[in-house]
């Protein structure tokens, strides 16, 4: 399992400003290890945001999104004491789902 | 018998997987395929790219902005937000037209307010390209980005 995301969602007037902090490799499928052989690609491939359960933001990423991946959104329409859940899926099928409330 | 049994369960296996990613959420129904954004995602270069997007033919539009550095000093770790004017913005994209591969991400912000920040990998300087669709039509914008130290290692 990986590690927990941070997560900051702050209210101003309703608008929830939203910051992730994500732990991942991010690994590209480029490099190389000391033996040449291509380290293999291990990304985080779909991120979905969530306001008191229903679905506001959906990504996809490739690996050309920076290690221990950071995002900031806005999600319209929130209030002080909702939830916002983040949960991503990585291209092995990992996945992890973290949630804070609005503040 | 046995034979058309074992069928009958692949073909299930099949239709049940798609099902559960349609069920939690990742997939939907109309929207384009997972097959299709992850061939977007193997394309080189920009007109490609906007091909395997369906965004052939994006316009150029100062309402599309890209709020980035003009120099990064480490491609690893590029910050680049990109936003949109445009009402009725339904995704976002960026791509970085000399990474190996060109698309960085895709987001659908029809639920959000059409802005998003994000650190992207640079293999070396090059353009950057945000890609805009709103009201079913594409828009772009574009951006070079000056790299001191590469991102994609090696």
């Amino acid at each position: 399992m990986a590690d927990p995301m941070k997560i900051r969602a702050k209210l101003d007037g309703d608008v929830a400003d939203v910051r992730v902090l994500m732990a991942h490799e991010m690994e590209t499928g480029q490099r190389k290890d000391s033996a040449g052989n291509v380290i293999p690609a291990w990304h985080i491939s779909e991120v979905k945001a969530e306001l008191n359960g229903k679905t506001v933001m959906k990504a996809n990423w490739g690996p050309a999104i920076a290690k221990n991946p950071y995002m900031q959104f806005s999600v319209p329409g929130a209030k002080a004491g909702d939830k916002i859940a983040i949960t991503w899926v990585d291209n092995r099928g990992d996945t992890r789902t973290d949630e804070t409330v609005i503040k | 018998m046995k034979q058309t049994r074992r069928t009958a369960l692949q073909a299930a296996g099949g239709v049940g997987a798609y099902a559960a990613l349609v069920s939690i959420g990742l997939l939907r129904p109309g929207q384009a395929s997972a097959a299709e954004v992850s061939a977007a995602f193997k394309t080189q270069g920009i007109a490609a790219t906007l091909k395997a997007l369906g965004a052939e033919g994006a316009t150029e539009s100062p309402d599309v902005v890209i709020n980035a550095p003009d120099i990064a000093e480490n491609g690893a770790v590029v910050p680049v937000g990109v936003s949109s004017k445009l009402p009725n913005t339904e995704t976002l994209a960026l791509l970085v037209e000399k990474n190996p591969n060109a698309l960085a991400g895709t987001y659908d912000v029809s639920g959000i307010e059409p802005r998003v920040n994000m650190r992207i990998k640079m293999g070396q300087s090059s353009d950057v390209v945000a890609v805009v669709k709103a009201d079913g039509k594409y828009y772009m914008a574009r951006k070079e980005i000056k790299v001191t130290l590469g991102g994609c290692g090696g």
